[in-house]
């Protein structure tokens, strides 16, 4: 059914809709056996995204468990609220209509985001798509999510990405500015980072990797238990089948 | 210890007719020697029934019916309860399973005209077992209460409220509110876990008692009764255990679950069609999915319901379009007095039945894939057109099915 139709059914109307523009995704391949990754990511996150986005369906020590991280490290470390206990679901302080004020949106709880989305990419291509717009509120916008309304958290361990521009020679041999048309490559405009972060680009992507990486782990952290039962189940089906089949054939020969 | 059972059987036997029913129903139920592929769906379907009933019941012992704890819950079983996540796999694939096993079934019947008299009985309860279980499916689609399962029931609710006059008070009646909300949830939960289960359950025994007092069709539809020995048991039938259970039922049975499994444990939300990414998000009354579409088992009737797109005698296209829908579901019922044949097996039947079955196969496809995108007019005539060719298929059977040209009928069945 046409949205517009579906809306006149239900008598109710769109809530503004999230101006989400299709620009092609990057791709990133996860891999949930690389446990330094998920560490690392895991680290991210708690330091930098769980101020504002919960993952509140998933607990610590299930975290802690299927990432290989003692308990006493990530009670020392990773845990920031004395009252929250290692068997505590991973959920922030944040009151959802003071964000509203804030934000002009409530953070979105990240636990089934790369699920939501259908793939990993959504998140890594939004970690690597801010830029500079001195017309929003925080000074940054973002390719993939036009006009967001979150502020660039990682700006200090990336730096400020700014739009590159194809200046034009102008007959005198000196160069226009503003630039009229930017970079355009893949169907994506280009990025150029000023240089004030801490990291280079490639500990940047890294860092955009590890945490989409954990997030993908986050989403369905019996994943990996699935596939690899998943296998045992299929070859004893198939084992199985073998007699099912001798046995089968015994009976019909009788009345073929 | 043989002589004890024994002893055991013949008490029970004098009390209760254990042996008795076990004899009429498994080991001297004598069905045809040429059973096909398309024989096996119907105990694969009692597979999955077993399977959703198991699973289900462990499902509620985790999962909170109400609206502020469903979604919650449904990730505490997937991440909290010991092997909660393969409960829910088998759950939510089983469902998709139950359709796949159950249209294949369907088909068979119209394949070979297993609806045709003495079958008529067996027919109809499969048709309400078959609407029970889209009953089923669309109740237990709201219960983890992601924004699909949300919006997803919102809209087929709301369709109650196209019936002219009584309509919008229908819709709140269904919904015990003015909008989808907990009351509504929970109240599905009841008709999901108790209710429809139960109805589901009387069905399927009414349809195999049916079937066990007529005897089963097969791919010539020669009436096997016709010849029998001195004992009076069918010459071309076997005893449905251990010949039909074992023999050829067991190993489809493995084939069936390796196929089950292979989805389950590698691709359990079927690249957004088994569980749709929107339901990943809790229910939201503010935030529409970009596209509302059910799951693909409803798919084919969306599509018509989406198909009528223009008022009549004062009633708006929605109306209609509720029309063909429930024409559509309700149609198939009528079918053993539809066909005019004096054939049952499309084997025998003439051109016209073999082209009419291919067109409906054909266009039940389309409609279910159209039912799964957003409309353009163009895909909206198509699935006109479709929607047509679905209803023209029994409309016109009683024509085709009595003018054109049949082949002879053995006198006994044909062996592969």
């Amino acid at each position: 059914m046409k949205l517009v139709s579906a809306c006149l059914l239900f008598g109710l109307s769109l809530s503004v809709m999230a101006a989400e523009s299709t620009i092609p995704l990057l791709n990133m391949t996860p891999d949930l056996d690389d446990k330094a990754s998920l560490q690392r990511g895991a680290k991210t996150y708690m330091n930098y995204c769980l101020g504002c986005h919960s993952l509140q369906y998933q607990r610590y020590e299930r975290t802690a468990n299927d990432l290989g991280i003692p308990h006493d490290l990530i009670l020392e470390h990773l845990i920031f609220d004395p009252d929250t206990r290692i068997g505590s679901l991973i959920e922030n302080s944040l009151s959802l209509s003071s964000a509203k004020t804030w934000f002009g949106a409530a953070p979105p709880d990240l636990t089934l985001y790369t699920s939501l989305k259908g793939t990993p990419d959504y998140i890594y291509t939004y970690l690597k798509s801010f830029y500079a717009d001195p017309a929003r509120p925080f000074g940054v916008n973002n390719l993939l999510f036009e006009n967001v309304g979150m502020p660039h958290v990682l700006l200090d361990l990336q730096g400020l990405p700014r739009k590159v521009c194809k200046t034009k020679l102008e007959a005198d041999g000196s160069t226009q500015e503003p630039c009229e048309t930017d970079v355009i490559v893949d169907g994506r405009y280009m990025l150029e980072v000023d240089g004030s972060g801490s990291m280079s680009p490639d500990e940047y992507d890294r860092v955009a990797y590890d945490l989409t990486n954990f997030l993908y782990y986050v989403a369905e952290p019996t994943r990996q238990e699935r596939e690899r039962l998943g296998v045992y189940v299929l070859l004893f089906l198939a084992f199985f089948f073998v007699f099912t089949y001798l046995l089968g054939r015994e009976y019909t020969k009788e009345f073929h | 210890m043989i002589a004890a059972f024994k002893n055991f059987m013949d008490w029970i036997d004098a009390r209760l007719p254990v042996t008795e029913t076990y004899e009429k129903h498994m080991s001297k139920y004598y069905a045809p020697k040429n059973f096909n592929f398309w024989y096996y769906f119907g105990v694969l379907g009692f597979i999955v029934l077993v399977n959703q009933l198991m699973t289900g019941i462990w499902l509620t012992m985790s999962y909170n019916p109400t609206g502020e704890g469903a979604f919650a819950s449904v990730e505490y079983i997937m991440r909290d309860v010991e092997f909660g996540w393969l409960l829910r796999y088998m759950h939510s694939t089983g469902a998709s399973a139950f359709f796949v096993v159950v249209y294949l079934h369907m088909f068979r019947g119209l394949l070979y005209g297993s609806y045709q008299k003495p079958r008529e009985l067996i027919w109809i309860f499969g048709m309400l077992i078959y609407v029970a279980l889209m009953a089923e499916g669309f109740f237990g689609y709201l219960l983890p209460w992601g924004n699909m399962s949300f919006w997803g029931a919102q809209v087929i609710v709301s369709l109650a409220g196209a019936i002219p006059f009584v309509g919008e008070d229908l819709a709140v009646w269904i919904r015990g509110d003015f909008n989808m909300s907990g009351v509504t949830l929970n109240r599905f939960f009841a008709l999901h876990v108790v209710l429809v289960p139960l109805v589901l359950l009387v069905l399927v025994v009414l349809h195999v008692l049916a079937l066990h007092e007529v005897g089963s069709n097969n791919p010539d539809g020669v009436d096997i009764k016709k010849n029998v020995d001195e004992d009076g048991k069918p010459l071309d039938a076997i005893p449905f255990h251990p010949y039909y259970t074992i023999g050829h039922d067991l190993p489809a049975i493995v084939v069936f679950l390796f196929i089950f499994c292979a989805v389950m444990f590698f691709y359990p939300d079927g690249g957004g069609y088994l569980i749709e990414h929107p339901n990943y998000e809790p229910a939201d009354p503010l935030k529409t999915p970009d596209l509302i579409a059910p799951v693909w088992y409803y798919t084919p009737f969306y599509s018509m319901l989406r198909a009528a797109t223009f008022p009549l005698f004062g009633l708006d296209a929605k109306f209609w379009g509720l029309v063909v829908m429930a024409g559509a579901i309700a149609i198939p019922f009528v079918l053993p007095w539809l066909d005019k044949s004096p054939v049952r097996s499309i084997r025998y039947k003439g051109t016209p039945s073999k082209v009419f079955l291919t067109l409906f196969v054909i266009s039940f496809f389309i409609l279910g894939y159209l039912g799964t995108v957003h409309p353009t007019p163009i895909k909206t005539m198509i699935a006109q057109i479709c929607t047509a060719i679905y209803y023209a298929y029994f409309l016109l059977m009683p024509w085709y099915t009595s003018v054109e040209a049949t082949k002879p009928v053995p006198e006994r069945l044909t062996m592969p």
